[in-house]
């Protein structure tokens, strides 16, 4: 059973490059880069050259560090605090899906128990239902228990990544030989000490993976915290945005639609630089998704 | 229940099959439900016991007027006769026929390209194509309602550089088409990683017998390359047409800027979501989301039963 | 209320992880009532003497400068103000702590039009206990008829929006355009317009439940009566509903609106640009158009607001919104002081200052606010026409008692008005009868 990040990386012989398909794929990430290109190009702009100029050319003097300093200190800082925010259930609820999945996946890659298969259904089961309805109920529950507006009632349900747990699940049949973990039990080792000794380091480069993509997961979450979090001090960075946005049709409120715009720019500047520097990992981590031998 | 199958009935061996003849296995087996407890136990608390309680609520109706009382069935028959429901579910069908094959066929064509090895700069394409994945769907839906305004977005200039007379992309025939835009968007380079993963480590074994034999490019992609990632293809659709069934972020952001084309009804997601937050009627809501589970789940497994077929 | 959702809830909890996470017994955090601190007046002194804390939830943002005032006025209060959404988002966040019987705030913003679905429901208390019956004079009667629901006092009104003409002066002029002063020659001004220049608009409309009830308000109709739980909607037979569409029509099919909707980046573009020539909207505009349109500082004015009939003085009102008590609240009494000092006392003058329009009488007719220069407006002293209009609000308007969600299905049905060969006359009648469903199957008697 070969390991999947040791695998072979290339196909055989040593093709042409091709301009052509150069140009072809190259449609495609125009297409994806173009609504990055406004969001950079409008992140340098006043709020009122925003509405009055091209979207996709600069326009006015440019107003970028001008934007990012306003943002920052828009409202107290108030954005600080979102980003702190952020990270925090960032590191907690990313940190612990992944955690759990880990932890759960190697159960079930590696422990032939009956009921494994039904595991599987019910987590994909529970999945197609959808979320908006069950959020008044989840309200509800999490009200009981005192939850609400604390930033458990955005991490615990952030525990959760049905596909995480599917690929640690597929990576960990693979990645870990039977015939270690025999030779452990062997020597003795408890099943506790095999997994951290043994286990967890062959299964790094699946960890990176599902920690980017629960990462991806909570930073972006948007639509639990709007109900769960009414106090602006616990908001996350997608609902403060949202709410400086709504500030333009408040009576009184004051539009800053240059700072939802050049906060949006930074809100996606550190997952962007995430996914830069931690490449290496990930293209491995996903490749066992789907070994075929 | 066994809706789904499991990753290893996919394609894969089956983990430590055969491990079971050890002497051990009934101690195995509860250090394996340890290993898995702490993800079940959350799981119930924020999966089962909302899920568990929507079908609880789903058989009272609780009114303004005269208070919460038991209808049993009521709320499905309603349900079942509901317009509104029904034009939501054909919506997001369409969508689902439509969108689901253009977004994993772009993503399986570069996923192919950049396996081809015939792109200059393969690393530049592979991280741009991925990067929007990283956009939050909030900030997404933003940038495009922008550049599909109809009076200063980019439609807008278009038009009016080049004489052109596209359409108004929020118009209420267009505007299920731009919000798949947006979705293929913000997906497909997710779907191509998965894709461009499970590709570059189909065993390269194959490949030199198919040379061997003077197949072309074509043919080896028909013949290895494709069969060779069935489980990552059936697991993108998988939670494709999840994704699909509850499309709701792209929708109800988008509402607001085309308020007449979205209706509250829109999809089934963005139903539920203004019977119970708009209408305070919750019962109900939990009755079309227990509904949608049933239909999404009986279509995820239609979507795993053929890709099995397939395999056979 | 509280322990009918605990009992809904408890199975389904009880059959999972209850025990993991160690719930505990939920108590209701009943509050006391006014008659364990003596009655009235009195009640809400001791109240403010013993001091406590307390939490408002609005999204108001003279409010802020308000509460810092009066926790100076009064060191051992503490109020804190959260703003946990603006208008619908905070009426679920409401009615979700309400059903959950925690979180619940002592004081809520909650706009007129919403606020007789929260009385209806006892979620928001009755200030009558506390002498707020005694205010009708206090109030100018828009906002005041719109908190008296069904013989109580529900809430204490902090703003009003008696509706104005903002025009955009620098179009009218290019133009030589008159400034209406009927809706027929508002029409007239908008062919006019729109002709020569096809980029210009007289105004921009999308569908705006808000805009269309209050302008069918100003045209005399009553769309809606009420009655406790009796309710009638009938827009087909409503004169001042005939009249609002013989215009609004026209508007429409002959593309005379811009269809750019309200709030949009686009729309205050078309504000500051002069392609969006009028709004037809509530007295508390102007803090909004030196915030958001700077840029055409000048170049806009006020008028009264059109008429249905030539020589009359019909006004409406739009928008604006009342401070109201929780009944889930804590401490009612120092909630009620809270409202009171915002709504009528010194707050009042805070909120002026900062851009609010007052619903207080005395403020209305006070001179030093009748003569305020609106330097946005060229000098113009705007006040004079906003507050003559607060005075010629038709009496008899109502709200469903359940308006939030009428509103939200305005776009499913009257909507399609917009954008397709719809009318409005049809698109009404199907708001109708999706609100004469909705009100069955909530246990209201519909006729």
């Amino acid at each position: 059973m070969a390991r999947p990040h040791t695998a072979r990386l290339h196909t055989p012989g040593r093709p042409r490059r091709s301009v052509l398909l150069t140009a072809l794929t190259s449609i495609v990430v125009l297409y994806a880069l173009l609504p990055l290109a406004w969001l950079v190009v409008n992140a340098c702009k006043t709020q009122p050259r925003l509405l009055d100029s091209f979207g996709l050319w600069f326009s006015g003097h440019f107003a970028l560090w001008d934007n990012i300093r306003q943002t920052f200190t828009y409202d107290d800082h108030i954005f600080v605090r979102w980003l702190l925010n952020t990270l925090l259930y960032v590191v907690l609820g990313a940190g612990g899906a992944t955690f759990l999945a880990v932890l759960g996946g190697y159960g079930l890659a590696k422990f032939d128990f009956s009921g494994r298969r039904a595991v599987f259904a019910v987590v994909i089961g529970a999945v197609a239902v959808p979320g908006a309805a069950l959020a008044v109920p989840t309200f509800l529950m999490f009200s009981k228990m005192g939850l609400t507006d604390t930033p458990w009632a955005v991490v615990i349900p952030s525990l959760i990544s049905p596909f995480g747990l599917y690929l640690m699940w597929v990576f960990a049949a693979e990645a870990i030989p039977d015939e270690l973990l025999e030779a452990a039990r062997v020597d003795g080792s408890g099943e506790l000490r095999t997994f951290f000794r043994i286990s967890l380091p062959l299964l790094a480069p699946g960890i990176v993976t599902v920690l980017l993509f629960t990462m991806v997961a909570t930073w972006n979450n948007y639509f639990l915290p709007l109900i769960m979090i009414k106090n602006p001090d616990w908001y996350p960075l997608t609902i403060g945005l949202n709410s400086w946005n709504q500030q333009a049709s408040t009576v009184g409120g004051q539009p800053v639609f240059n700072l939802v715009v050049t906060g949006s720019l930074l809100t996606i500047v550190p997952l962007v630089a995430a996914f830069l520097l931690l490449q290496r990992y990930w293209q491995s981590g996903l490749a066992a998704g789907s070994v075929k031998e | 229940m066994a809706v789904l199958t499991p990753p290893s009935a996919a394609g894969r061996p089956a983990a430590g099959r055969g491990r079971s003849r050890g002497g051990r296995a009934g101690g195995r087996r509860q250090v394996g439900w340890a290993f898995v407890a702490p993800f079940l136990l959350v799981f119930a608390l924020v999966f089962l016991a909302p899920i568990a309680y929507s079908i609880h609520l789903s058989l009272f109706r609780d009114q303004l007027i005269g208070g919460n009382h038991f209808v049993g069935l009521g709320n499905y028959t309603q349900a079942l006769h509901d317009h509104a429901f029904w034009s939501g579910l054909s919506r997001v069908g369409l969508f689902l026929v439509v969108q689901v094959p253009v977004m994993l066929g772009i993503a399986l064509l570069v996923a192919l390209a950049l396996d081809s090895g015939r792109l200059y700069g393969r690393g530049f394409f592979r991280i741009s194509i991925f990067l929007p994945y990283a956009v939050p769907a909030v900030v997404a839906t933003l940038m495009w309602g922008f550049m599909y305004g109809k009076r200063f977005g980019l439609v807008a200039s278009v038009n009016e550089h080049l004489h052109t007379s596209l359409p108004d992309p929020l118009a209420p025939g267009w505007v299920l088409a731009s919000i798949g835009n947006i979705v293929t968007w913000e997906f497909v380079g997710y779907n191509m990683l998965i894709f461009y993963a499970a590709l570059r480590v189909v065993p390269a074994s194959l490949y030199e017998a198919a040379s061997i034999d003077g197949a072309g490019q074509w043919r080896i992609i028909a013949a290895i390359k494709l069969p060779a990632i069935r489980g990552a293809l059936v697991i993108a659709t998988i939670f494709s047409v999840i994704g699909s069934f509850q499309l709701f972020n792209e929708p109800s952001i988008l509402k607001n800027l085309a308020p007449n084309a979205i209706t509250t009804y829109f999809t089934p997601n963005l139903y539920t979501y203004s019977l119970s937050f708009s209408g305070q009627q919750h019962n109900y809501a939990a009755t079309i989301a227990i509904v949608m589970g049933v239909v999404t789940m009986i279509v995820a497994y239609v979507v795993q039963l053929r890709g099995m077929r397939k395999e056979v | 209320m509280t322990n009918r959702a605990l009992r809904r809830w408890a199975p389904a909890v009880a059959a999972v992880a209850a025990a993991a996470l160690g719930l505990t017994a939920c108590g209701s955090s009943g509050g006391s009532d006014a008659k364990d601190g003596g009655s009235g007046a009195s009640a809400v002194r001791s109240a403010l003497a013993k001091g406590g804390d307390l939490t408002v939830w609005a999204w108001e943002p003279t409010l802020k400068q308000v509460v810092a005032d009066f926790q100076a006025a009064y060191p051992k209060v503490h109020v804190k103000l959260v703003n946990a959404g603006t208008g619908n988002d905070q009426y679920t966040a409401l009615q979700n702590a309400v059903q959950a019987g925690k979180g619940v705030p002592d004081v809520a913003q909650v706009e007129y039009y919403a606020l007789s679905q929260f009385a209806l429901g006892k979620s928001v208390a009755d200030l009558s206990p506390y002498g707020a019956k005694d205010l009708s004079k206090t109030y100018s009667p828009g906002p005041w008829n719109s908190v008296n629901i069904n013989g109580g006092v529900y809430g204490l009104p902090m703003d009003s929006g008696p509706m104005a003409l903002f025009y955009n002066k620098k179009v009218f002029d290019t133009y030589k355009l008159p400034v209406p002063t009927t809706w027929e020659q508002y029409l007239d001004d908008a062919r006019k317009l729109h002709a020569a220049d096809p980029k210009a608009y007289i105004t921009s409309d999308t569908g705006d439940a808000g805009m269309t009830t209050s302008l069918i308000w100003q045209a005399g109709g009553k769309p809606y009566t009420v009655d406790g739980t009796k309710v009638k909607v009938d827009f087909a037979n409503d004169p001042g509903t005939a009249a609002y569409t013989k215009v609004w029509q026209q508007l429409v099919s002959e593309h005379l609106v811009s269809p750019v909707p309200g709030w949009s980046d686009q729309w205050y573009k078309g504000l500051a640009d002069g392609t969006i020539a009028t709004l037809a909207t509530g007295a508390w505009m102007p803090a909004n158009f030196s915030s958001g349109v700077a840029a055409a500082s000048g170049d806009w004015r006020a008028a009264p607001l059109p008429q249905w009939q030539a020589g009359a003085n019909a006004s409406a009102e739009n928008g604006g919104s009342s401070l109201a008590v929780m009944q889930a609240g804590g401490n009612k009494a120092l909630a009620y002081a809270f409202a009171q000092y915002a709504d009528q006392g010194a707050g009042v003058q805070t909120r002026i200052k900062g851009g609010a329009f007052p619903a207080t009488t005395a403020d209305l007719d006070s001179q030093a606010f009748l003569d305020t220069p609106f330097p946005y407006f060229g000098g113009q002293q705007a006040n004079k026409i906003f507050s003559a209009s607060a005075k010629n609000v038709l009496p008899g308007w109502s709200y469903l008692p359940y308006q939030v969600y009428a509103n939200s299905v305005f776009n499913d049905t009257v909507g399609k008005a917009y954008v397709s060969s719809t009318t409005l006359a049809d698109g009404l009648k199907a708001w109708q009868d999706r609100s004469v469903s909705y009100g069955k199957q909530q246990g209201f008697s519909v006729g």
